[in-house]
């Protein structure tokens, strides 16, 4: 008391003795909630993990994220019908966010700096038999080599690739990106053998002593239609075109070429009688556009490319260099029914694009199989009835696409480990979806898409080179910075900057934020203003 | 408008930091090392608009000074839940003032610098919009006339909230107080009566005036900031958001404040002598509704029978100022 200046009785003290967390009555917590994007990708990227990489210009480890997911982003950001872009929550906002443009950027990249997988530090002494080099077999064996296990892989064609390269055309797909990305792949240390067919899959994984195998032939047989037709009318499936296209002896369709079916297997080959020298190629379709499962922007480029698509038809008779249609009409149940109107079209030939049925030979007395609409029917885990033998991709009941594939590769992977094992695969359960709802888009800067290149339409309609360009590294830096980064902190600093109390701790850069909760009060600013939606209030208990 | 935005960085200046621009870049308040000048503890209410704003504008003066700032402040919320005697949140030399003196305090303060020869310890002078539209005008108006060397804050809630919500010179019109009219049919404040201290300041041609609200820090920041740089009288007016006396959720503070600026009815902008230099323009032009309907004070305007034509009166003073501000800028 003494030493106290005039009428001072009590030391001066700091507010930080009152304890203001004991008012609240709700307390915010950090969580990462699910992107749509990652929520819907069939090859389960983490795509805006590896996006927020690519905002801050490290490529590098952008490409390193994508690829713990997905070995091939060269041809996903060119093949891939990217769902994650219809989920997108910036499409709220203004345009979604051209995420396949910025993978086939990181693909390209990768390409042209030479990024290498890491080889696994450990060896597991198992060996896996994969059956197939298309995209679920190569995902597969490179999920499979970085878990430590010996793989070889059994290709009955000349080439790996399966349908990327014995199916899409190359102006969708360069074929020095498809090698590229497989070959990248096979210097893991993956065994490939090419002209190798499994004609009894017990017999060659006997034979070579492995201890499973993952079957992912694909879909290679076009389905055929009974046409009545005379001798001078040329009848080929689709694939076959499409296979051809590979090698020295390219297809001879004519001039006047009419495509049967409506799925992109027609739009492609198509596209592909156009660039041979077609005058006329016609799609004949029996039902209308919005029923078509093509996706709609390869109708929409086969269309600028003078493909010309007949709706609500269906072909009842070929002859001589002509064909005749019947139109057809929808019912109420939205199947087509005949109409008995018919007309007739000039035809060289026509290509059948019904869809593929699996060759299932291999699995001939493997007994516990189930076999059903000509697939292989899986459990959860991706293994037939017979133990020891996984399969993937378009041989089992599923959406036929190269991610799907993909995907399936990657989770067999992790399966056929876990069985080997002894185990199974532990799932975390996801996060809940980070919906629009979710975020404050106050804080996202104005921010149209990019627009990526296309050839011009000459040589779209005379060359095979490819058709729709990439990003430059200007470009695809916006374009990545255009993400919402939903439901995950990307340390935009708002909860720390807008706490009247002080009480979120800034960690640093990589390390986020934590709450003090001696002096949070339980407002929720910091919720309400995080633009992404990684903060949630939770009630105290009383 | 004062600062240049930066567009394209994902958030660009939006938020309150960005981890894609350069540090020099960055804001006062997204440094890990900020001088947090209003430190935890205080008593202000949950989601205090205030307590935000006074952490914002002195952490972004520190940063200007280097630490070498004094404040006066007036009686007030901001006084009274900062410093409980013998407490106090301030972590920097700070001095309460009688409720309507702040400004000659800080004038004084600002002439014993001058006489101990410490030019480089600077003078703030804060208080809120009752201690400075109402009760401290005349002090203000002299501390401006005199050109005295300080910067005064003003944060402005609309109305006497500390002492439970009266009504201030600075209170909007058709604004519920205790003191507007409590029964009856008009309970709220009257038009045609109040004034805007930003263009009385102005009128002073002082060297700098400029207005801001805590839904954009990077502007008030850099007003902040350039104030700093100016010898002389110099005012800067804060609108921040009540929760108590808004009517308002604790979580919905910086929404209005960003209401408030992109509705028109609170104009962003500087002036240097008396002279308009910039606005920050309105984003996205919004009704006067999406501000006066989250607000409990503005309740009696949509219920029991929507007050269509106050609502349309408050309308057209945001019209004006949208005119008058130039508010739509060049972003339209």
């Amino acid at each position: 008391m003494m030493d106290k200046p005039f009428a001072i009785t009590l030391d001066p003290g700091s507010s930080l003795a009152n304890r203001t967390g004991s008012w609240r009555t709700f307390r915010p917590v950090y969580l990462d909630r699910l992107p749509p994007c990652n929520a819907t990708c069939p090859a389960g990227e983490n795509i805006q993990g590896w996006l927020f990489h690519a905002e801050s210009g490290d490529y590098e480890q952008a490409w390193r994220i994508l690829t713990e997911h997905n070995p091939l982003p060269a041809i996903m950001g060119r093949v891939c019908y990217h769902p994650c872009e219809g989920a997108c929550n910036r499409q709220y906002v203004d345009e979604a966010v051209g995420i396949n443009s910025v993978e086939r950027f990181l693909g390209d990249e990768a390409i042209k700096r030479g990024w290498k997988f890491v080889k696994p530090a450990h060896q597991s002494g198992k060996r896996i038999l994969v059956v197939g080099a298309g995209p679920s077999g190569l995902s597969a064996a490179y999920h499979l080599v970085r878990l430590g296990h010996t793989v070889e892989i059994h290709e009955a064609g000349p080439l790996p690739g399966g349908m990327m390269r014995f199916g899409i055309p190359k102006y969708r797909l360069p074929r020095e990106v498809l090698d590229a990305e497989v070959q990248r792949i096979l210097d893991l240390g993956v065994t490939l053998k090419l002209d190798c067919k499994v004609t009894d899959i017990r017999a060659a994984m006997a034979e070579g002593g492995f201890d499973a195998a993952f079957l992912a032939v694909g879909a290679h047989i076009g389905k055929r239609t009974s046409i009545p037709a005379g001798d001078a009318v040329k009848i080929v499936d689709a694939v076959s075109v499409l296979r051809s296209m590979e090698g020295e002896d390219k297809p001879m369709l004519g001039r006047r070429v009419v495509v049967y079916g409506g799925g992109n297997t027609a739009i492609d080959v198509a596209r592909t009688a156009k660039r041979l020298g077609a005058t006329e190629a016609i799609i004949v379709y029996r039902r209308t556009r919005e029923k078509m499962p093509a996706h709609d922007f390869e109708v929409e480029e086969a269309l600028q490319e003078g493909v010309m698509i007949k709706w609500l038809s269906t072909i009842r008779q070929a002859g001589d260099h002509q064909i005749t249609v019947e139109k057809m009409k929808l019912d109420e149940k939205g199947f087509p029914q005949p109409t008995g109107e018919f007309e007739t079209l000039q035809a060289d030939s026509i290509v059948l694009a019904l869809g593929q049925d699996v060759d299932l030979s291999l699995l001939e007395g493997v007994p516990g199989l189930e076999i059903k609409d000509g697939v292989v029917q899986v459990g959860p885990n991706m293994m037939t009835g017979y133990p020891g033998i996984f399969a993937g991709g378009d041989m089992v009941p599923s959406e036929r696409t190269v991610t799907v594939a993909v995907g399936h590769g990657k989770k067999a992977a992790r399966h056929i480990d876990a069985w080997l094992r002894g185990t199974t695969v532990e799932v975390a359960p996801k996060h809940e979806l980070a919906t629009f709802d979710k975020l404050n888009p106050w804080y996202y800067s104005e921010a149209p898409h990019t627009v990526r290149p296309m050839l011009n339409i000459i040589r779209r309609q005379s060359t095979f080179d490819e058709v729709q360009g990439g990003l430059d590294e200007n470009n695809a830096l916006y374009e990545a910075r255009r993400c919402l980064s939903c439901g995950n902190c990307f340390e935009c600093d708002n909860c720390y900057g807008v706490c009247p109390d002080n009480a979120v701790v800034k960690l640093g850069p990589g390390k986020r934020f934590q709450f003090n909760y001696d002096y949070c009060k339980g407002c929720g600013l910091c919720v309400a203003e995080c633009p992404c939606g990684a903060i949630r209030m939770e009630a105290e208990e009383s | 408008m004062s600062f240049q935005p930066i567009k394209f960085y994902q958030t660009g200046t939006f938020t309150v930091g960005n981890r894609l621009l350069a540090p020099e870049e960055r804001s006062v308040q997204a440094s890990i090392r900020r001088f947090n000048s209003i430190n935890s503890g205080h008593r202000a209410c949950q989601g205090c608009g205030e307590a935000l704003g006074a952490r914002y504008a002195i952490d972004a003066a520190m940063e200007a000074t280097q630490g070498q700032l004094v404040a006066a402040n007036a009686t007030g919320c901001l006084e009274v839940f900062s410093t409980p005697y013998p407490e106090t949140s301030w972590q920097i030399p700070w001095m309460h003032s009688l409720f309507g003196n702040t400004a000659a305090v800080a004038t004084g303060l600002a002439a014993a610098m001058k006489i101990k020869g410490k030019k480089e310890v600077r003078v703030i002078a804060q208080g809120g919009d009752g201690g400075t539209t109402d009760i401290g005008f005349g002090c203000l108006s002299g501390m401006f006339e005199r050109n005295d060397d300080v910067l005064y804050i003003c944060y402005d809630n609309q109305a006497y909230m500390n002492t439970g919500v009266q009504r201030s010179s600075a209170t909007p019109p058709a604004a519920r107080t205790a003191t507007t009219m409590a029964i009856g049919e008009e309970p709220g404040n009257v038009f045609g009566q109040g004034k805007f201290v930003p263009a009385i300041a102005m009128a002073h041609e002082i060297p700098y005036v400029a207005t801001a609200t805590v839904a954009d820090l990077r502007d008030l920041e850099d007003k902040v900031q350039r104030a700093m740089g100016i010898r002389g009288a110099r005012y800067l007016h804060i609108l921040v958001p009540c929760p108590l006396g808004w009517g308002t959720a604790s979580h919905e503070t910086i929404k209005m404040a960003r209401l408030a600026k992109e509705t028109g009815l609170f104009p962003v902008f500087e002036a240097e002598h008396g002279e308009m230099k910039s606005v920050l323009p309105i984003r996205r032009q919004l009704p006067v509704e999406e501000f006066l309907k989250p607000q409990k004070r503005y309740a009696h305007l949509f219920a029991p029978t929507p007050r269509v034509e106050i609502i349309a009166r408050l309308q057209a003073m945001a019209d004006r100022n949208i005119r008058k501000y130039g508010l739509l800028g060049g972003t339209q």
